[in-house]
């Protein structure tokens, strides 16, 4: 079946199965490959991306469903080169460590704060509660979603260039 | 000022966070251009003899370009167990007679598609004849129905001799309390599943892409199972994405992949389902525990025994030895006069036992702990008070164990009070009073874990524990970094960059860190059991070192200087002649006619140990038998702690794993042998809303193994957590009658065992 | 996991989603959301052959009130449902029941008539309809017939619409300021209830305490005849044909209800 939609502000137009999940058109068509694949159930959000602005399950959603929409993923946050706020606070706070899940991780937290710009610690918690990380325990990755609500992210810093203690980005004391 | 010690954000993380890691199955090379894509049939049944495999029908779906049975593959030799076990337990790659597990491998089908694959196994008809299966610690023993009829038993292997134990060692208690306890089997269940690709070359050799904890010991895995010499293999290891032990060496199917790309000849590729992950990775822990304790009314514990049955599951594999280590931690940070432990491994019709984040010591310390509060509510007394008069007082020489480990530093009562005072112990005490006072329903329980923990292991004292790195200055000024390690998650990018700059003056981000390619690696340890910053990091710094000091000879030539005479300026990244700044030359130039580069190798005299305590605070609705997590607070001493930011990562990742074991995760099987939690829907993985933020408190008790003075930390969050958890919710219930709750302390758990109190009161 | 090959089209209007029914017979089934239908697909627990996709249709979304009654499209999404005014003000109980469904990308997506369609006993949204007293529009070829919530889960995922039919809306009783309570028990927040109870007006549901869910009648009876929300609640496992797995056995499911049915008449969330 023919479809048409905009990945990352891009139109598109494709030749797809109609099973082909949305998960699979934008790792194998599209080659973003950010989104990942993390389980069977619709349970784990690994593949997380905002369809028409909001959050979505692209494991869960048939290319087809998506015709005529658009559709962000984690490639699409990043303007030209700078971090996303929300990138930038997952940074900021080591909200990632092997990575796996971080792409729907923020994808999720962008949708979150979309919805709810100013949450609480269990709103954040909440929010999250299709996201499953292994690695961080979600410790970081709750401080990193209130960081970007809070606006105390901010964008990257370049990196320092002398040799001593103001070499590398250091993370703020108290952030 | 150094830059060791501080919050480094990482360098690896722009591109994860923009474009993605780039795992095993994202990869895009040439030399996998025209994969094909490989999939498994496997068991249904637990327990079963194969009738036959019948492949016609799959043979004819689309796309479909082969399928094989253990039939084809008679080159393949079985897969032996380990020296130790009963080798009578080897098994083919694919089944041939029997399958063991629900899961087990039974065919391969491969096809053009990836979205071809499912639809093809489906056809794949195979005819089982079930055989009884063997699910619980009491079946295996029993030998009654036996995986591996020509082993004669289910015993895979015994770690010292049950008949030797000690029937006085309790003689002298007051007191003396035992129970058998359950350490769960739990899934490890990285976020990524495992995958493969691989691609044979004109020159005989196998390029193979697979997720690892180290490249060189799967490139000798896989040059095992498929006959090959280690140079015939070569691995490069793309992002990883998590692991957790269970990603070591190389699995069947891994080798699988590799074997029909060579049969088909063209590049193949796998990835596993969710669904396969749960059941065909190995799983963690499964561990049966008889723990007896005893002393003295006083608080003095004067004698202990473990005595564990290890679930091994269908394979022999790691996890049947990790016994061995449970063993070696039997008696933890405590100064227990009299301790022996046994242990049995047996296999079950269940999926195999492997490592899992702290792979044989969380059980040592889950066993322990749980003891420990058993004794105190036998005698009545506060835990912590119990702990404190039974731990071993600080030291800095190294202090042997009598069941052979040798801790090197240790101030366990030290970080026993820190907790404490972090969580305000008293405090919760008195909380807790009040509303036993008031009746809530909803019970406050306070939970308490000292450890001890073994990282960056050897192979015993012959192979002393050691890691290599190269480090190599460009004339750029920027520099490359080779490690033996293999990190998926961990952040050596930055913190091995951390060690090189802090010696060189190179920016960090301007140092390049690579690993996992065996061409370009060829030793290494790996990143697992807790030892990369010690050994591996210790080898950067000491390689950077040895640079400077190569360095400083073409600068004395350079500058007509001495080599005495020069000074390495740090902050300029150049050398100088002490006093004249004026005469200097930057590190970087002098790699301009010849390379400058370093491969060292950094030899630890042993292992580490670092230890802590936990305090675990829980709520348990005592109507629903629900527990909510409110609280976690540890010490986590793991001596010199180089990068805070990654540190704190690795204890909330750990605490996260271990709380979960304590009153969440656990992998069911029926009595048939069917897995009950083969999704993420049904195994209860933990997700944000189970835990709350973590409270970390510092403290760093140097080792003097290495010149960083670390030890490693990446596992010790999980084992400390597990039994604070567990031991607060089973307090949480103390004035009910509660004595003990086995893990996952589940809502039905917790319920059932506050109905048996009542019935007991 | 992936669907098996299947056909797919996109209806045009509720009735023509009646004719492709129609015409495609019992290898076709209707695609809303999909977060019901889909996971049962990939794990190929369904293996329709057509999917006629009625997701999009403008008469099937949208929430409005009409003289007593909310009337929901049947492919609103719980997300819409949750965040309504109009629902948090005159149904909240069904507004916290979308809100509960899965999580929230779950809830961008599934609809209400696709969960109720797919009559899971375990989920929400069929135990707070059978709460509030509501039903649901079915259209077919003989045009659209109500049909209460009492008579709409027939057993276990099976509902009362016969082939051809499709659901267009879900209507439930206006009642702003009535005193409503809402229960559900799991081990994580995403889970489908282990015991799930609703209570407003009199009315008590339980969900996963049988095939389909369950109206606590003995319970209800107590209350009606003056007794206390302890002393009803101790009456609701009466009736129920609960099921065992790995979350609870039969005995800790009737427990469970008795507990969370005293909490809904408590009006605790």
């Amino acid at each position: 079946m023919q479809v048409e939609l905009f990945v990352n502000g891009q139109p598109r137009s494709d030749d797809v199965e109609p099973r082909l999940l949305l998960v699979h058109y934008l790792r194998e068509v599209c080659g973003l490959r950010a989104a990942n694949v993390g389980c069977d159930t619709t349970s784990c959000g690994a593949c997380t991306v905002l369809l028409n602005g909001t959050s979505v399950k692209s494991c869960t959603v048939l290319t087809v469903q998506a015709n005529g929409q658009q559709v962000t993923t984690a490639e699409g946050l990043a303007d030209d080169g700078r971090l996303h706020p929300v990138q930038a606070a997952f940074r900021q706070e080591h909200g990632l460590q092997c990575g796996f899940c971080t792409p729907g991780m923020v994808m999720a937290a962008v949708g979150l704060l979309s919805e709810n710009p100013d949450p609480t610690e269990e709103e954040v918690r909440e929010g999250l509660e299709g996201n499953f990380c292994r690695c961080t325990g979600y410790h970081n990755i709750v401080r990193a979603v209130l960081a970007a609500a809070t606006g105390t992210a901010g964008t990257t810093r370049t990196a320092g260039t002398s040799a001593t203690a103001a070499d590398g980005e250091r993370a703020e004391v108290g952030a | 000022m150094s830059i060791l010690g501080t919050r480094v954000l990482r360098t690896e993380d722009p591109r994860f966070l923009t474009s993605g890691g780039v795992y095993t199955e994202d990869v895009v090379d040439e030399r996998l251009a025209g994969a094909c894509h490989v999939f498994f049939v496997r068991s249904p049944v637990a327990h079963a003899r194969i009738g036959g495999i019948d492949v016609s029908a799959a043979l004819s779906a689309p796309g479909v370009v082969a399928a094989f049975t253990a039939a084809d593959l008679g080159e393949l030799a079985p897969i032996k167990p380990g020296p130790m076990f009963n080798q009578q337990m080897a098994r083919p790659i694919l089944a041939s007679d029997k399958v063991r597990y629900v899961g087990d491998l039974v065919a391969i089908v491969v096809t053009e598609q990836a979205y071809q694959g499912e639809d093809a196994v489906e056809l794949v008809d195979v005819d089982y004849d079930p055989l009884p299966a063997v699910i619980s610690f009491a079946d295996a023993a029993a030998d009654k129905v036996l995986l591996y009829e020509e082993a004669g038993t289910n015993v895979a292997a015994n770690f010292g001799d049950a008949s030797q134990l000690d029937e006085h060692l309790f003689d002298e208690c007051e007191v003396v309390t035992t129970r058998t306890i359950l350490n769960q089997r739990v899934a490890p269940a990285p976020m990524e599943t495992r995958a493969a690709a691989a691609a044979w070359g004109e020159d005989g050799r196998v390029t193979a892409w697979i997720p690892n904890q180290g490249a060189q010991g799967t490139q000798a895995g896989l040059a095992r199972l498929l006959g090959l010499k280690a140079e015939q293999v070569h691995i490069i290891t793309p992002d990883v994405g998590g692991a957790f032990g269970a990603k070591f060496g190389a699995d069947p199917e891994h080798a699988l992949v590799a074997w029909v790309a060579r049969q088909l000849g063209r590049p193949a590729r796998w990835s596993e389902t969710r669904y396969e992950n749960l059941i065909a990775m190995t799983h963690g822990r499964a561990q049966q525990q008889t723990v007896t304790i005893g002393g003295q009314r006083d608080g003095t514990v004067l004698a202990y025994r473990l005595e564990i049955v290890q679930d091994s599951g269908a394979h022999v594999r790691i996890g049947a030895m990790l016994p061995f280590l449970t063993i070696l931690m039997t008696s933890g940070p405590y100064a227990i006069p009299r301790a022996e432990s046994v242990a049995t491994s047996v296999v079950t019709t269940t999926t195999s036992l492997g490592a899992y984040r702290g792979a044989g010591r969380p059980e040592a310390t889950a066993a322990i702990e749980r003891a420990m509060d058993l004794f105190a509510a036998e005698i009545g007394m506060d835990p912590a008070e119990v702990r404190r008069r039974n731990l071993l007082p600080p030291f800095t020489e190294p202090h042997r164990t009598k069941f052979g480990a040798l801790y090197d530093t240790g101030d366990y009562v030290a970080a026993l009070d820190k907790v404490l005072a972090a969580a305000g112990y008293d405090e919760l005490r008195q909380e807790q009073a009040e509303r036993r006072a008031r009746g809530d329903t909803v019970a406050l329980g306070i939970g308490l874990a000292s450890y001890v923990e073994i990282t960056g292991m050897g192979d015993g004292e012959e192979a002393p524990p050691q890691e290599n790195a190269t480090v190599e200055v460009h004339p750029d000024g920027t520099a490359t970094i080779l490690t033996g390690t293999s990190p998926h998650g961990q952040g050596h990018e930055t913190a091995w960059a951390m060690l090189a700059s802090d010696q060189l003056g190179i920016p960090v981000d301007k140092i390049t860190l690579k690993w996992g390619d065996t061409d370009l690696v060829p030793e290494g340890g790996g990143t697992g059991g807790s030892r990369s910053l010690q050994h591996g990091g210790s080898a950067v710094r000491q390689a950077a070192q040895e640079l400077l000091e190569i360095a400083r000879e073409r600068a004395a030539s350079e500058l007509e200087a001495s080599p005495a005479d020069l000074r390495f300026d740090v902050e300029r990244s150049a050398f100088e002649v002490a006093g004249d700044p004026d005469a200097s030359v930057p590190l970087a130039s002098l790699a301009e006619e010849e390379r400058l580069l370093v491969r060292t190798v950094f030899t630890a005299p042993g292992a580490t140990f670092p230890f802590g305590s936990h305090v675990a605070v829980v709520e348990v609705d005592t109507e629903t038998g629900k527990v909510v997590l409110r609280r976690i607070v540890t010490v986590d001493d793991a001596g010199f702690v180089l990068n805070p930011l990654l540190a704190e990562g690795q204890r909330h990742g750990g605490i996260a794993q271990g709380a979960a074991q304590a009153f969440l995760e656990e992998v069911v099987y029926d009595d048939d042998g069917n897995p009950l939690t083969a999704s993420f829907a049904d195994y209860p993985f933990l997700s944000a809303t189970e835990v709350p933020s973590f409270e970390l408190a510092d403290m760093q008790t140097l080792t003097s193994y290495n010149p960083l003075g670390v030890k490693g930390i990446g596992e010790a969050g999980s084992i400390g957590a597990t039994p604070a958890v567990q031991n607060a919710v089973v307090d949480a219930l103390a004035h009910l009658g509660v004595r003990h709750i086995d893990m996952p302390a589940s809502p039905q758990r917790v319920w059932r065992a506050l109905q048996a109190a009542k019935e007991n009161a | 996991m992936i669907p098996a090959p299947f056909d797919y089209v996109a209806a045009q209007s509720p009735a023509h989603a009646v004719d492709l029914l129609d015409s495609l017979g019992d290898d076709a089934k209707l695609l809303a959301g999909g977060h019901s239908l889909l996971p049962m697909m990939k794990l190929r627990l369904a293996v329709p052959a057509v999917l006629i996709d009625i997701g999009r249709l403008a008469e099937l979304t949208g929430i409005r009130a009409e003289d007593g009654e909310l009337v929901i499209g049947a492919a609103t999404p719980h997300a819409t449902v949750a965040t309504s005014g109009l629902a948090q003000a005159d149904a909240p109980l069904l507004a916290h029941s979308a809100g509960l469904v899965g999580d929230p990308q779950i809830r961008h997506r599934g609809t209400i008539g696709g969960s109720l369609a797919h009559a899971d006993p375990a989920a929400d949204l069929p135990m707070a309809l059978l709460a509030l007293g509501g039903s649901v529009d079915v259209l077919g070829q003989a045009g659209t017939r109500n049909v209460a919530a009492e008579d709409f889960f027939t057993g276990f995922f099976e509902t009362s619409l016969k082939p051809g039919e499709l659901v267009t809306a879900v209507r439930v009783p206006r009642r702003p300021g009535a005193a409503w309570g809402y229960q559900k028990f799991v081990r994580r927040a995403n889970d489908w209830a282990i015991v799930g109870a609703a209570a407003i007006d009199g009315r008590i549901a339980l969900a996963n305490m049988g095939p389909t869910p369950l109206r606590a009648r003995a319970a209800e009876q107590a209350l009606a005849d003056g007794a206390g929300a302890a002393e009803a609640a101790e009456l609701a496992a009466e009736g129920t044909e609960p099921g065992e797995d790995v979350h609870a056995d039969r005995g800790y499911r009737r427990h469970l209800a008795r507990v969370l049915t005293r909490r809904a008449l408590e009006h605790r969330t």
